[in-house]
Formats: structure tokens, sequence, C-alpha cells
């Protein structure tokens, strides 16, 4: 959590200086905030949309890049359809119109290099952004914590960062990446096609050269639910697992 | 800031307006959101325990519990995540009925809401009485299910709902008004839906 001086509105504009479509749902948003900061792998901020008549619609996203990656951070933003804030941003939202936002936000889904690790990350559909943010911080920061991602998306052309994640673990630097597609066949020898289940994570376990001392569950509640039982049912003790939910 | 191209949006019914605190948008289903894995608590294993800082006041296990006088509670819930839930259905024991069965008055101005899985969060003791507050047993007339917070959560309707402890298992009365789990990661001591008190910079 950001100091924020409490003479100052917490909310600031930030320019939208770079867009990118990630997967057909999914949209990636650089923005430069006026006023700058470093965050936390993890962490997320809010952002606040204003109509004419005042009217006003905020959200929470989380920070897909590294803290210290650059000027401008990287939300990847999913389109739902009947959402308020997600249309607005795919249909609407275009390079160099402000946005205000606040943050960065949170305090316990974060990882920080001192953490340590092993760690194991679990992801649901756009559920993988926090752990993206945790993952490229350990690439920018060089070190060698070994981090096991298991990341489930309904088919291939769904995995956000698909070629960025397989370059990292192409590496074996100690990354792993583990894909699993509900609705389609694997694609690579390693993965799976099903949904994440205890034996998944048991396997997944076995590719760190010692049992997680933190993981870090994020995706939809049902998601979370699945995975986080899955988690215990694989042995992980429940009081070094932390998720994020969706909500709905 | 008005934002360019920005014009409809999920606003609420305008005969709603009043009840809809300021950035919040009125939602229809009812999210789950926790810091970790959701705790089975098995009846037999529950208790519910008052506290004086680390002093046991008096404990009561899941018959005993159900056997104290229940309420009803019907009202308008506020997540920090921006949504609001209207007409939510309780039933349960009011903090009232709870201290009553104690033989007690508050000790403290001050207390933590604490749960099994580690979970705390702090309520000025005043919001928890006269008829604000209950350990909820039941929602929509059923046992509230362990995603939602079951066999029992804390409901603190007036607040932001992150002080409506899932799982509690206890008060703690403490001397000062004593951070719990959010509050240590950045949210508002206090959490007022309508002063917008979400993070601890809020005024």
């Amino acid at each position: 959590m950001s100091a924020e001086p409490s003479s100052q509105s917490p909310w600031q504009a930030a320019t939208i200086t770079r867009i990118e479509r990630r997967t057909p749902r999914v949209t990636s948003f650089w923005f430069r905030p006026s006023r700058p900061f470093t965050h936390l792998a993890g962490q997320h901020v809010d952002v606040r949309l204003t109509a004419p008549d005042g009217y006003q619609a905020r959200r929470s996203y989380s920070i897909a890049s590294a803290p210290g990656a650059g000027t401008a951070i990287e939300l990847a933003i999913e389109r739902l359809d009947d959402g308020e804030v997600s249309p607005f941003f795919h249909d609407v939202a275009a390079v160099g119109d402000e946005i205000e936002l606040r943050g960065p936000l949170g305090g316990h889904f974060i990882w920080e290099e001192s953490d340590g690790g092993p760690i194991l990350l679990v992801g649901g559909g756009s559920g993988v952004v926090p752990l993206m943010a945790m993952v490229r911080h350990r690439t920018l920061r060089n070190t060698a914590v070994p981090v096991a991602l298991v990341f489930s998306a309904r088919v291939w052309d769904e995995v956000i960062f698909r070629d960025e994640l397989i370059g990292l673990d192409d590496r074996l630097d100690g990354f792993n990446l583990v894909l699993t597609l509900t609705r389609e066949p694997a694609r690579r020898p390693s993965d799976y096609s099903r949904r994440v289940d205890a034996r998944m994570m048991a396997q997944a376990i076995e590719r760190l050269p010692t049992a997680p001392r933190l993981t870090y569950v994020c995706g939809s509640n049902d998601f979370v639910s699945a995975a986080a039982d899955a988690l215990i049912d694989a042995g992980i003790p429940a009081e070094i697992v932390r998720t994020e939910r969706y909500g709905v | 800031m008005v934002t360019r191209g920005f014009f409809s949006g999920r606003r609420p019914p305008s005969d709603s307006d009043a009840r809809v605190p300021p950035g919040q948008y009125l939602e229809q289903g009812f999210p789950v959101l926790s810091a970790g894995p959701t705790p089975r608590v098995r009846p037999e294993d529950w208790s519910f325990t008052l506290k004086h800082g680390p002093r046991p006041l008096k404990t009561w296990n899941w018959a005993e519990f159900n056997a104290l006088p229940q309420s009803k509670m019907t009202r308008d819930i506020h997540c920090v995540t921006a949504w609001t839930k209207f007409n939510t259905p309780w039933q349960g024991v009011m903090i009232d009925d709870i201290l009553a069965d104690a033989g007690i008055e508050p000790p403290t101005a001050y207390t933590l809401a604490l749960s099994f899985d580690g979970y705390s969060t702090n309520v000025p003791t005043k919001d928890l009485v006269t008829g604000k507050a209950m350990v909820a047993l039941l929602y929509e007339g059923k046992p509230i299910t362990a995603d939602h917070g079951g066999p029992a959560r804390l409901l603190v309707p007036h607040l932001y709902f992150w002080k409506s402890a899932k799982w509690v298992n206890g008060l703690q009365f403490t001397e000062r008004d004593e951070p719990g789990f959010w509050e240590l990661r950045g949210y508002h001591m206090y959490g007022d839906p309508w002063r917008e008190q979400r993070y601890s910079s809020d005024p």
C-alpha cells in the first residue's frame, strides 16, 4: 500500500500509452500515471470512469507488469459482456486517453523477492494476471527462486501471455510452466487437458526442488475453490495458500 | 474528471439511488471473496468464545449457541470491491443476546472478531450492540454455505462487508482499536460505506 498524502486526492490521471490484444477476450492497456509509483508484484489498482452527469463506475484490475519495468503499468482487461467498465476499455478507450486510477493497492496477494521460494502459482483464465507480475518480477530481478505456474485456460488461443510464458519455460532456469486446457487437447507433452485436480498439483509440486514456501491462487470463485481444495488434498498446508477471487 | 466516451454504465434504478453508497454498483448475485482456502468447519468442531484480551469469558458449542434466542435481519450489504446487494435476509443471534447470555456488559470500547482460519477484523464495540449486528447462522432461511462463511459469520451490515467476518469463532474485547487482517494490509480501520472509507488513507 502506498502512502497517500491526505491533502491530495488518492485518484490521479493516467494516460493510456499502448493497447495490445492478447487473446480474443483479453486486451492489455498500458497506463502512465501522472504521479509515478512503484508497485509490488500481485497488487492492483482501482480504475474510475466518470460520465458527463457525474455517474461513476469503478473496478479493480491487477497489474500484469513487473515492478520497475517501465514508466507505464500494464493492465490486462478481460471483456465481460454484461460489464460496464471492461466494454468501455475494449470498445472506446484509445491511446492518449486519460483515465483516473488509484493505487497501488493490496497487501496480501503479493510476492517480493525477499519472500523467497519455491513458489507455486495457480491461475485460471485472467486470474493469471497478478501471477504474471510475479513471474516477470522474478525474471527482471534475475533470481533463481524456483517457480511453477499452473495455468488453466479453456483453449490454446485463450492462454494469455502464451508466447512469453513458453519462452520463459524454455530457458530451463527454474521457472516451470504447466498449461492445462479444459476444452481442447494439450499441445505440449508436459501439459494437461482437464480441470485442475490434486494429482496435477502434486505433479506440479514435483517439478520444484523442494516443497513450496508459498502458493498463490487467482481466478473465478469456482476455480479458486477447486484449486485450493486440490492443493490441500495434495498436502499443501492451508496457511501458505493465498487466494484472490474475482468474486462473481 | 469526465472520461471521454463513457456515458452509459450500470446505473442503479433512480428509485434506489438513495440506497447505493458512493462508488458502489448494484449486484444481483452474491460474489465470494476471501484471502485463503475455504475452511470446512464441522458443527461438532465449532465453538464461539467471548474474550476480554486473552481471557475467555464464555464459550458456546454449536448446540448451545443455536439454543440462544434468534433474530432476523434483512439488510443491504456493501462490499469494498464496489458491489452492493439489496435486501439480504439473515437469521442468527444478536450480539446483544450473546452478551446477555454471558451475563456481561461489553468491557471495552473495541472488539476484534476472530475466525477459524486466523482472519480477524476490528469493529468498535458500539457498532456491534443495540441491534446493529449478529452472528448469522442462516441466509435465505438455509444454513450459510462454507464459501459465504458458514457455519456462522458475523453480520455488521452498516460497514463494508469485510468487517462481517466469515467462519467467525469469537469476539475479543480489546483496550485499544487494534487492526485486523485487512486493516493491517491497507484497508480502513472503520469502513463506513457512506463515507467511502475503503483504504487506510481515506478520511
